[in-house]
Formats: structure tokens, C-alpha cells, sequence
């Protein structure tokens, strides 16, 4: 990958080069994808001018977002700011809700998301949820319900198993459950639980993968081994994970954006705003002043 | 102080008596079926066909087949509108049109059982001059629909948001959602619910009374009069020999020891939990 040589490798003690990584890929202004040159990192998602309604509540005021592809982008900010709402308008699982409603624009590699068949956009971009959610089938049959349900080529040419295998390998959860494929996923323990419906998502093998609040029904070594996984699952995917836990994102994200009743209030490469904010607000949030 | 103490005692003990009749009425009932009808639930009762007028002796094995071919043709009609529209109920639809089908279940099942019989009987009966089986599994399963469909919603109302959030995001269409994870995960409580409602209509007598009828010998196909259990019971108890008398009591403990049966099996089932634990 070309973008790949621009930023090194994960390393929480080389702060700075980290920080210069980073500013690339997030302070890029929006380019159309046709002029990238090779240093810059593309990106994933544009959100622009979203504007989101709860019948006549507005939960989301002008948000602008850039999501750089295969980086982790952070959503940050007190209960009740937007963000859980601004992660599920990703792949529009806001339309699963009566009387909502959206303005602006939200483009996946360019193309509007709302022009496109919901169903082809879930399947590009996963979702992780809050609290673990495995369908009351065996480990083997959650893992296999994407690629059965959309039809895609493993699920038909017999090569299902190994494409369970691969995805729950990547959820870094196989070497747990490999020899009780065919029980209840209900057996599992909760971060086994939540890594399986990881290792869901990532079955039909989506660009883009939503974490709303990942961990926080986990305790601290099942949070880590979550954390753990999602540097490798940047490889090949981009994360957007919500998280009210600050320390969370300042450990796993390359770029963070802070919202305070429904406003981005402030969106920099993590390092960046966890050490000099540029808005007071911010500063206020992760000094712990409120929130 | 004394009269306190007496009114406490006294309250006491009549909430415990009536507690107390409540329970013991299922006893008795079945005590006395058992003293009256025992002797004779033998094996000719269940392979034997009622022996003509005077003579001794003989079965109601076409009123059991009679019951089963009944129950059958009443949950092929029953389950399916009550789980489909209990789906409705719960998934589909506004405010509105909900309320009002809600509504309509409950009066439907408030409704007094002859009434739907002579329902049947004015639809199924009249435009060919004839009873049928056919009338009166339709008549069952109506009284079937409101009850399967008010426990379908309740069952996948319990069935949590976040199931269908899941399958959802992974791309499948509402149907798919509902086929595949909703239903499956609720099924438990609503094959419960189905067995439930089939054991309740299983005792019923006056929606059979013009639509079945009754038949003293087998009733082959779905076009003719069919006997059954209740409606047997009926006749035989009214009936002048003391030998019906004998064999409606013990059709009586038959058809109360199947209803008793199904319960005690759906409700252990329904212990083992109805909807998937939380982790």
C-alpha cells in the first residue's frame, strides 16, 4: 500500500513521529480522489454539513469529518453529544428508528451513501455494537449469517468453513472457540462473545468497520485484547470506534474528534488533542472538568 | 386490640380457603373422572367403534381420530394467520392500524364459542348443504387466531432490539431479519403459545355442534360429518343408557388427561427460558 511508507508502524512511545503521521492523514483538506499524490493517505469517508433530527429535536448541528482510510478515527465527547448518532449514520442504521431525519451528505470513497442499496452498504461497512449481540444460533452459524444472507461466492461454493475460520482468526477468537463451533454463542463469555460478533462483521469482508462503545460492557483484559485487535484489523479496514472512555482513545486512535451537544467541536490527530486542544472546551472535557 | 387481632385472623383464613377451593376444584374434577370413567379408558375404548344402541362394550376410536383430524385442519388455519399477524403486530405497522387489529383479537377471543360456530356454519355449512370436518377445524382455528397472534407479539417483543440491530447491519432486509433471527429466537415461547391455544380449543363443543356434528363410525376424507371427543361426551351424557353415561365419563378423563398433558410439556418447555439470556 502506498500510504503505508508515509506513516510508521503503531508506537506509543515514539509520540512524535506518531503526531506527524497522523497530522497527514487527518489535516489533508478534501481532495477529489482522482488527485492524490502517493504520499497522501486517501480517504475513507467525507461527512459534510450533516445536520440529524429526532423528530423535532436536532441531535447533530453542521458536522464535518474526514475518515482517513485504514486509520482509527476516534468519536469522543459527554453521553448524550451525538455521537453514537453520528457513528450510526454511517451505514444508516439511523433508518431503523421512526422519525428521524437527516441533511447533508455522507460519501463512502466518493459516492453519496444515500443514493446507494442499503443493504450493498452494510455489507461495506460493518457495525460492532454496545453490548454484545450474537443471534441465538451456534458460534459457527453468527459468523456464517452475513455471507449466507448476502450470497456471497464462499457461502455457495462450499468454502464457508474456511471463511468462519478466517474471520474468526482475524477477531483474534479462534484459537477459543475452535473446538466448540457448534455450540450456542450464548456459551461464550462476554469479550468472547463481543469478539465473535467482531468476527461477524468482518465475514463479508467490509471496508469499513463502526464500533459504537466496543468495550464498554467488557472488563479491563477483555477491553485490551479488543484494543489489541484493532491495530491489526487497520491493515485492511477502516475502524471509526465511539468510546467515552479517554484514555481508550488516546491508545488506539490516529485522529480524534470531540463533540459537545451535537457539535464537533474539535477534530485533530489524537496526540494532538490530548495534549495541546485547540478549543478550551475540549481541554475542559479531557481534563475531566465535566463529562 | 382484640377485635384487630380477630379481623386478621379471620381475613387470613378466608384468603387461604379460597385459595385453597381454587385449587382443589382441578382435583376434584379429576378425581371424580377418574371414579366415574376409569374402569372403562381400556384398550377398546381407544381402537373400537361405538357399538349400536343397547349393546355393551365398544370404543370412541373415531372420536379421538375424530379430535385429531379436528385439531389438525384447525392449526393449519390458525397458527399461520395468528403468526403472521402477530408479526405484523409487533414489527410492521404504525399507530393506528395496530390498535385496532389488537382490539379486534381480543373481542374475537371474548366471543362466545356458539357464536362461532353458527359463524362457520353460516360460511362453511350452508353454501354446501353439508357438515364437514372441514367446517370444523375452520371453526377451531378461528377461535385459534386471536390467541396465537397476541402471544406472537408478545414473544417477539421480548425478543431484544439489539438481535435485530445486529442482522440488520449486517446488511439483511427487514424479512430476512425477522425470518432468520427474530422468529428463531422466539420460537420457543410461540410453538408454546400454538400448542397452548390448540389444547384450549381441544375441549370446545359448541363451535362442533353444526359444523362437524358428530358421525357414529370413521368419517373418511374432510368433507363429512366427523365425531369428537366434547361433542361425543355431549351426546352420551344426555343420552337415556347407563352405559353412555359410563363411557362419556371416561371420554371425559381422556380428553382432560391430553389437554393436561400438552400443558405440563409446553410449560416445562416454556421454563427452560423463552428468549435468548443476556450476557
Amino acid at each position: 500500500m502506498a500510504q503505508s511508507s508515509a506513516k510508521p508502524a503503531y508506537n506509543r512511545t515514539a509520540a512524535e513521529s506518531s503526531l506527524t503521521g497522523a497530522m497527514e492523514t487527518v489535516l489533508k483538506p478534501p481532495v477529489p480522489s482522482g488527485s492524490q499524490t502517493a504520499l497522501e493517505v486517501p480517504l475513507r469517508m467525507q461527512v459534510r454539513n450533516l445536520d440529524f433530527y429526532y423528530g423535532k429535536l436536532r441531535a447533530l448541528h453542521g458536522v464535518n469529518l474526514h475518515i482517513a482510510a485504514n486509520r482509527i478515527t476516534a468519536l469522543i465527547g459527554p453521553s448524550g453529544c451525538g455521537k453514537s448518532t453520528l457513528i450510526r449514520t454511517f451505514n444508516r442504521m439511523h433508518e431503523t428508528v421512526r422519525g428521524t431525519r437527516l441533511e447533508g451528505e455522507i460519501l463512502l470513497d466518493g459516492e453519496d451513501v444515500f443514493a446507494q442499496d442499503v443493504t450493498r452498504l452494510r455489507r461495506r461497512i460493518g457495525m460492532v455494537f454496545q453490548r454484545p449481540n450474537p443471534f441465538p444460533k451456534s458460534i459457527f452459524e453468527n459468523v456464517a449469517y452475513g455471507l449466507r444472507i448476502n450470497g456471497l461466492p464462499a457461502a455457495q461454493r462450499g468454502r464457508l468453513a474456511d471463511a468462519v475460520e478466517h474471520s474468526l482468526r482475524r477477531a483474534a477468537v479462534w484459537d477459543e472457540v475452535k473446538d466448540q463451533l457448534h455450540k450456542s454463542a450464548y456459551a461464550l463469555s462476554g469479550g468472547q462473545q463481543q469478539r465473535l460478533c467482531i468476527a461477524r462483521a468482518l465475514a463479508v469482508d467490509p471496508e469499513m468497520l463502526l464500533l459504537d462503545e466496543p468495550c464498554s460492557a467488557l472488563d479491563p483484559v477483555n477491553t485490551a485484547k479488543i484494543e489489541e485487535l484493532l491495530f491489526h484489523l487497520k491493515q485492511n479496514c477502516t475502524l471509526v470506534i465511539v468510546t467515552h472512555n479517554m484514555q481508550q482513545a488516546a491508545r488506539v486512535s490516529d485522529a480524534s474528534a470531540f463533540l459537545l451537544n451535537g457539535e464537533l467541536i474539535e477534530f485533530s490527530p489524537t496526540p494532538l488533542l490530548f495534549t495541546t486542544p485547540s478549543d478550551p472546551r475540549t481541554e475542559a472535557y479531557i481534563t475531566g472538568r465535566f463529562g | 386490640m382484640f377485635w384487630r387481632k380477630s379481623v386478621n385472623v379471620l381475613m387470613l383464613s378466608l384468603t387461604g380457603l379460597c385459595a385453597l377451593v381454587a385449587v382443589s376444584v382441578l382435583f376434584f374434577i379429576l378425581g371424580y373422572l377418574v371414579y366415574h370413567g376409569g374402569k372403562d379408558v381400556n384398550w377398546d375404548f381407544f381402537t373400537k367403534l361405538p357399538k349400536p344402541v343397547g349393546e355393551a362394550g365398544g370404543g370412541m376410536a373415531n372420536a379421538i381420530v375424530g379430535s385429531s383430524k379436528l385439531l389438525l385442519l384447525a392449526a393449519l388455519f390458525g397458527v399461520p394467520v395468528g403468526l403472521l399477524g402477530g408479526v405484523y403486530l409487533a414489527e410492521f405497522g404504525g399507530r393506528a392500524v395496530p390498535f385496532v387489529v389488537r382490539y379486534t383479537a381480543d373481542l374475537l377471543n371474548g366471543v362466545p364459542s356458539i357464536v362461532i360456530g353458527i359463524f362457520a356454519y353460516a360460511l362453511v355449512v350452508m353454501p354446501v348443504h353439508h357438515f364437514s370436518t372441514f367446517a370444523g377445524g375452520f371453526a377451531l382455528g378461528v377461535m385459534m387466531i386471536p390467541i396465537v397472534l397476541r402471544s406472537t407479539e408478545e414473544f417477539l417483543r421480548a425478543v431484544p432490539p439489539a438481535l435485530r440491530e445486529g442482522a440488520m447491519a449486517l446488511g439483511a432486509s427487514k424479512w430476512r431479519t425477522i425470518s432468520s433471527v427474530v422468529l428463531p429466537a422466539a420460537s420457543r415461547g410461540i410453538l408454546t403459545a400454538a400448542l397452548l391455544a390448540l389444547a384450549r380449543v381441544a375441549g370446545e363443543t359448541a363451535p362442533l355442534l353444526f359444523t362437524a356434528f358428530g358421525n357414529r363410525f370413521w368419517s373418511p376424507g374432510w368433507g363429512q360429518p366427523i365425531a369428537s371427543l366434547p361433542v361425543m361426551i355431549f351426546t352420551y351424557a344426555v343420552g337415556p343408557y347407563e352405559d353412555w353415561h359410563r363411557q362419556a365419563w371416561a371420554a371425559g378423563l381422556v380428553l382432560l388427561g391430553l389437554v393436561l398433558i400438552t400443558n405440563i410439556v409446553v410449560r416445562t418447555l416454556l421454563s427452560r427460558g423463552t428468549s435468548p439470556q443476556r450476557p
